[in-house]
Order: structure tokens, then sequence, then C-alpha cells
């Protein structure tokens, strides 16, 4: 199928799910790309794993009882992570433990909900994996609203969030309320993957979360840029996968996320610096000399022409 | 003493930590324009010290004041500068923006960096010396020049009290030697700077007085002063009468 085919397919009244799948696919790609952004800073994928799982529950409550599918995903994913936040200040368990048990836990407690559902496995299946026809009109305002509220969010503690990320001791000796910060990031996390678990599914709303703002961190040495570039790449790869899906009758999560790990997959190779192509390049260059303080992996290119530490600094 | 308060008195602070009492009577002045080096053995209880001294560990007994008032997190004018390994290096952030997180808890939650706080960040940079490579991702950074963002960040707040935790860890003999100098120069500038280091040597050399730590303070006093008092170091770090580190201290006398 042609671009312009698909064009027209989006314009066809028939087909209004589809510019609906669309418009969720690529707003849920962009608040992942942004709030993912911290997921791989921070090393939270395991954390985003959890969270993505734990708002299943919520899913199947909300599904069993008619209710909102956002809102029910929303509160199951946001208590979870308040249990986990509260249960990690035990010093004797590392939170990786905790987040294990709750949100296995969660999602174990998810199946046995949905089974209550009649023609429970169809339904489980549209969880986990995602599905494009089955967007309810009312669903799309939900969606907007909370992904302008969590944009806000991002905006408004971005300083917090990075005093934090970088060193949580030093945050803490600011005044910084450091528990609240996490717990809010946590909750933040959760509304992105609440709103992205309908198109892409369940187990694989990780891959909008983590893929597009690595792809990005290897793209650019600043924040800034990383948070333009993750949603963006975000939501080119769902416009792409969506068509890709779309023309050759593939699920659509899966087809999202395999594009976006082509997208990174090429970063990884052709980025001009951090990419391997690069540094090969990088290393045949012959570079002077100097003493090297430089940490693994860095490449000569990148080095401070003069550290200042080697400059003459006049003792008193 | 005249009858301005110090800038950093910590009285009769005992803290327990897990049950098990970590600090117990420890009494320290630090005035305005002094280097005070915090020596003592693994487990003596420095960084807890710092700790309590910043506000994030609650004191069992005693009192810590800043400038006569009473120290709390993020409200006292305390720069720290924690231990290189705890920052994450490889954030994509710039040396500048770094330092501006130094003033994220003045600012509070809704305003953003102005004027007058990119001046604090500059000048805070021209200070470590720093201000070329502003513009520059931290994790191109060599170890000494990591550790002076670090210093100009705790800097940007114009601290009255700076505390550095090992400042020294993993960096060679000539970046120690400038480090020291920078942080003598900041210190007789008017900053009351305690310092935690394992590097004896370095300290007795470029420290206006020394504490040593075990638990409670062993003795405090100029280099000079204390080489004499072979018998408190071996207190302090539990060593015999013919150790190195006695024989070292007593030759530098």
């Amino acid at each position: 199928m042609s671009p312009v085919d698909f064009v027209v397919d989006l314009l066809n009244p028939d087909l209004a799910f589809l510019p609906k799948a669309l418009a969720v696919a690529v707003m849920s790609s962009i608040v992942c790309g942004i709030v993912g952004t911290y997921v791989v800073l921070r090393g939270m994928a395991f954390i985003g794993d959890a969270v993505a799982h734990a708002v299943f529950p919520g899913l199947a409550v909300a599904f069993v009882v008619s209710g909102n599918l956002v809102l029910g995903g929303t509160i199951a994913g946001v208590l979870t992570a308040v249990l986990v936040a509260v249960f990690a200040q035990n010093r004797r368990l590392k939170e990786d433990s905790i987040i294990g048990i709750f949100f296995v836990a969660a999602f174990a407690f998810g199946i046995v909900v949905i089974s209550q559902a009649p023609g429970y496995a169809g339904s489980l299946q549209q969880f986990l994996f995602g599905s494009i026809t089955g967007i309810p009109d009312e669903d799309l305002p939900v969606i907007a609203v909370t992904s302008v509220v969590v944009l806000a969010a991002v905006l408004l503690l971005n300083k917090e969030l990075v005093t934090v990320s970088l060193d949580r001791e030093s945050a803490r000796a600011l005044g910084l309320r450091v528990f609240w910060l996490d717990l809010a990031l946590y909750v933040l996390v959760t509304l992105a993957v609440v709103i992205s678990v309908q198109t892409i599914g369940n187990i694989l709303v990780l891959a909008l979360l983590v893929t597009p703002a690595a792809t990005a961190r290897l793209l650019t040495d600043r924040l800034g840029v990383m948070m333009l570039l993750a949603p963006t790449i975000g939501a080119g790869a769902a416009l792409v996968g969506l068509y890709v899906s779309w023309s050759w009758a593939l699920p659509t999560g899966g087809t999202i996320v395999l594009v976006l790990t082509a997208v990174f997959l090429a970063a990884w190779t052709l980025s001009p610096r951090q990419g391997v192509i690069g540094r090969i390049l990088a290393r045949r260059r012959p570079t002077p000399s100097s003493r090297d303080y430089l940490p693994h992996g860095t490449t000569r290119s990148e080095a401070a022409p003069l550290a200042p530490d080697l400059a003459p600094e006049g003792r008193p | 003493m005249t009858g301005a308060a110090p800038a950093l008195e910590v009285s009769d602070v005992a803290v327990d930590l897990g049950g098990r009492r970590v600090l117990q009577d420890v009494d320290l002045v630090v005035e305005r324009g002094e280097l005070v080096g915090l020596l003592g053995p693994n487990g003596a209880g420095k960084t807890t010290l710092l700790r309590t001294v910043l506000g994030l560990q609650p004191a069992v007994t005693g009192r810590v004041l800043v400038e006569g008032r009473v120290a709390r997190a993020g409200r006292a004018a305390i720069g720290y500068v924690p231990q290189r390994h705890e920052f994450a290096w490889d954030f994509p952030i710039s040396v500048a923006d770094v330092v501006m997180t130094g003033l994220t808890g003045r600012l509070g939650l809704l305003r953003r960096p102005g004027r007058r706080e990119w001046e604090a960040v500059a000048e805070a940079l021209e200070r470590v010396r720093m201000a070329d490579l502003a513009e520059r991702p931290v994790g191109q950074l060599s170890g000494g020049q990591r550790q002076r963002v670090l210093v100009a960040r705790a800097l940007a707040l114009k601290p009255a009290v700076l505390l550095l935790d090992e400042p020294f860890t993993g960096l060679d003999i000539p970046t120690q030697g400038l480090l020291a100098a920078l942080f003598a120069d900041l210190a007789h500038e008017g900053h009351a700077v305690l310092m935690t280091t394992h590097d004896l040597l370095g300290a007795i050399d470029g420290a206006d007085r020394l504490a040593l730590l075990n638990r409670t303070i062993v003795a405090v006093g100029t280099p000079a002063h204390l080489a004499q008092d072979t018998r408190a170091w071996r207190e302090a770090f539990g060593v015999g009468p013919e150790s190195a580190l006695v024989r070292m201290v007593r030759s530098v006398a």
C-alpha cells in the first residue's frame, strides 16, 4: 500500500478508528519519549516495566465493571508505585526486590480479575498486545488531557528532577523532597504507560518508554535536545509503524516497536560520536598524546584540549 | 573568639545508626577563614558527621549551629561537595547547568533561573577556574575537573560553610596539590571549610587545623601541634607506637 492510500484510508469515515489510533499512538509516543528520557537517564527501565505491569489490574477491574480504562490503570499504577516507594524505605531489602514482588503480584491480580469477565481470552490479548480498533471515543479527550498534564508536570519539575538525578544526597542537602520527587516521577511514568497501553499493549509499552530516549541519548549530550529528539523519534516510529502494520496487516504494537528498534540500531551504528562507525574512524585518526584522565569509552576528540588542572595555578 | 557566632559549631552531638552509637560527645568549631581537615579511619564516622551537619542525619543529642542558627537541610548556608562517585557523570548536562542545580533548592518549585542566578553560576565557575569549560558536557571532564565542578556547584549558594567529602580520592598527586591550594584559598577568602580526607600528609601540609575523629573527636589542633601528640594519632587510628603512620607524623613534626 502506498503512503497515499494510507492517507486516503485515514480520511475514510468508515475507518474512523484508524485516525483515532494514529492520534493516540502519536500522543503516547510523545509523552513516553519525554518521560522515558528520565527512565533511561536514571536507569529506571525496570521500574518502567514494573509500572507497565502494575497498571494491568486497574485496566482489568475497569474492564470488568465497564469503567474508564485510563482512570483504572492510573489508580492501580499509582497505588503500586506508592507501595514500592514506601516499602523501599526498608533498608534491608533493595528496591528492585520490592518492585519484583509488587509488580508480579499486581499482574497476577489482574489476570484473576479479568478471568471473571466473559470472553476474557480476547480482551486479555488486547490488553497485552494492544489493538487499534478498540479505542472508545471518550478516551480520546482523556488521553489528550492526560498528555498535557504530564508534559506540564515534567516542565514544572524539570529543574528538581535533574538535581535529584545528578546526586540524591546533595539534592537532599539542598532541601529538596527527594521522596516526593521520586513518587512524582513514578506517577508520570504510570500516566505515560496508561495512555499508551491500549494501542501498543501492556508488554510492549516499555519499548515506547525506553527505546526512543535511549536512541536520543546516543545522538546528543544535551538534556534539552534529548527531550526533543526522543518524542520526535517515538512519534515518527508510531506513524511509520501504523502505516506498515495497516499496509501488511501486521500487529500494530509489535510493528511500532520493531520500527523503533530499527531506528535505535541505526543510531547505534551511525551516530557521529557514540556510534560504532564513528568510534572506529576516531580511533584511526592520529591524536596528540596528552595525559589521560578520561573515563573508558570517551574518545580523544571529545577530550579537553587543555585540562585546567595541568595549567599553572599559583599556590599561595 | 569575638562576639560573632562561629560559622560552624557542633556541640555535644551523638548519632545512632541502625541502633548503634556511631558518634558520641562530638564538639567541633570551624571559623570562617580556616581549613579544617577531618581525619580518621574507615568507620570513624566522618561521613556521618558531615551528614549530621547537613541536617540529613538527626542527632540523638547535641546540636549543630551554622552562623549561630540551628542547621536544617536546605535552610542553612552550607555548601556540600560529595564524593565524586556519588554523582551521575553520564547525565547529558553541561558544566554550567550542573552548577545551576546548586541553586535548585533556593529557587523553589515555580521560579526559573534568572540573571542573578546565572551570574552566581559564572562567578562560581570563575572561582574554580572552570569558566572556559562552562558549556562542556560533564561526562567529558577529567577527575580533577569534575571535583572542581562539584565545588562550584556548592559555591553557587555563596555558603558560609563548605563541606568536602574525600575530595582527593582517585586523583594523582599534582591534581591533589592544585585542588588543595584551591581549598586553602577558599578558606582564606572567608569560607569555613571542613574536609574529610585519607590523605594525611596533604592534610598536615595544607590544613590550618586538624580534627582526629574516631566515634568522637580525639584531638583538635594545628598540624604542628598535633604532630607532637603521637598518642592522639595512635588512639584515633588504633595503631601501634611504631606504625608507619606514627613515624610519618613524627617525622613531619
